[in-house]
């Protein structure tokens, strides 16, 4: 078993980094290319800054002051009539720009266009929540805040919605071990027994592969009767696995393979 | 004065079976295995095929129950969370005993292909499991031998003492 290291400081450190070929980005084009999302962006520029806007995807991507997020939603709900929230969530830059990315997807059905409107938040900044516009807002901001830590103004119930509420931690940062940090490998012990239990039921084995047979405690021995906490050595005979005892039960027969008949032919 | 000898220690024709106490609880037992419930993942959709009637677990007297109150035998079919965690504790204290505990499946043994942060890392770190189901996920033949190699377990037991308690702590 591999040895067990404290995880205390764990997610001190990111361990996140870029190991793999990171693709290239879609190619983005002028909003000025589409007249209908062109009307839209004239509508969001009248009132709120805009810092960017391009169409990737077929899609119109917004970039945002955070402090406006609420009138922009206000504007692209009653003037544009993009009437539904379809996703809302963040992205953790932290390791890159010490910022989170929080992104709201918005459907037109009357126009059949989706646009995405995003602006980037610091750390321990709050955003205004979106739920008296849109009900789709409710749950997704709760998981925006339960997986990224983004807490959100004015929600009317701004709870973890996924991890049980003593839960420590948000998951979906960079910085999360993905096999958990100390508090969530004895969660499910400390809440149910008690601290004092750790020693008793042991640190999680995390090793999937793990094998040893000569283990009674958790390990039984294929074809082999091994009581539990028994030793045994090599020459132990071999019991063969059986599903019933040898004479038959009460009432019911032992099926003997034997006499037993394997049908081949399909039309017998 | 009988008419006919009768020889009562063996099978003389007549209805009479002679046995212990121990092997008719046994066999009482182990034939009406009542299971709770508890499909957690997709291992509780072979369980329900192995309940239904090509598979039919009717004839073994395994017979699904809606209460832990009225379960002798709690099937953890599937992936447990940690958010779960604490239920199944409670379900398992709700059942009357004796009681059995089958971990069905590679997540309720040992976590699984889910090596993450918020799955119990084997359905035994919570409650005592008499025995180990391997498979992602088994096919319904797999369940019933596993029943019937607990039926084959339930009739070794002694029946009349006290049922060991089996608790982790």
């Amino acid at each position: 078993m591999r040895k067990y290291v404290p995880k205390d400081d764990v997610q001190k450190k990111a361990y996140y980094t870029d190991r793999f070929w990171v693709a290239p980005q879609v190619a983005k084009s002028p909003v000025e290319t589409d007249a209908v999302f062109a009307a839209d962006l004239e509508a969001i520029k009248a009132k709120c800054e805009v810092l960017d806007a391009y169409i990737q995807v077929d899609q119109l991507v917004v970039l945002i002051n955070p402090n406006d997020n609420f009138t922009v939603a206000q504007i692209l709900k009653e003037e544009c009539g993009y009437n539904q929230l379809s996703e809302c969530s963040a992205i953790d830059w932290l390791a890159k720009q010490k910022q989170f990315e929080v992104f709201y997807q918005f459907l037109s059905m009357s126009k059949r266009k989706r646009m995405r409107v995003k602006c980037f938040i610091d750390k321990e900044q709050a955003v205004e929540s979106l739920n008296p516009l849109y009900r789709s807002a409710d749950w997704a901001e709760r998981e925006m805040y339960d997986m990224f830590g983004v807490k959100v103004n004015n929600h009317p119930y701004m709870k973890r919605i996924l991890m049980p509420d003593d839960w420590v931690g948000h998951p979906l940062l960079k910085t999360y071990p993905l096999q958990g940090d100390e508090a969530a490998s004895w969660y499910e012990v400390d809440r149910i027994y008690g601290k004092e239990a750790r020693d008793i039921i042991g640190p999680e084995n995390r090793e999937s592969a793990v094998v040893d047979r000569y283990d009674t405690e958790r390990f039984g021995r294929l074809g082999h009767e091994v009581a539990r906490g028994s030793e045994f050595d090599e020459n132990q005979p071999v019991t063969p696995l059986a599903y019933q005892e040898e004479g038959g039960v009460f009432i019911v027969k032992k099926f003997q393979e034997d006499g037993a008949v394997t049908i081949t032919d399909r039309k017998r | 004065m009988a008419q006919h000898q009768v020889n009562y220690t063996q099978d003389g024709g007549l209805p009479v079976a002679l046995t212990s106490v121990d092997k008719v609880i046994n066999w009482g037992r182990s034939n009406s295995l009542w299971a709770m419930t508890y499909g957690l993942a997709c291992c509780g959709i072979e369980m329900m095929a192995s309940g239904a009637s090509r598979y039919d677990f009717d004839r073994f007297g395994t017979i699904f129950r809606a209460s832990p109150r009225q379960s002798d035998l709690m099937i953890v079919a599937g992936t447990l969370t940690k958010k779960h965690a604490e239920f199944i504790k409670r379900l398992y204290d709700q059942m009357a005993e004796p009681r059995w505990v089958i971990s069905m499946g590679s997540c309720a043994n040992t976590g699984g292909m889910f090596n993450t942060y918020a799955t119990v890392q084997g359905v035994d770190r919570i409650i005592p499991v008499d025995l180990y189901l391997p498979g992602c996920a088994p096919r319904p033949e797999t369940l019933q031998y596993a029943v019937m190699m607990l039926q084959k377990k339930i009739r070794a037991e002694k029946a009349g003492r006290a049922q060991r308690p089996k608790r982790l702590v």
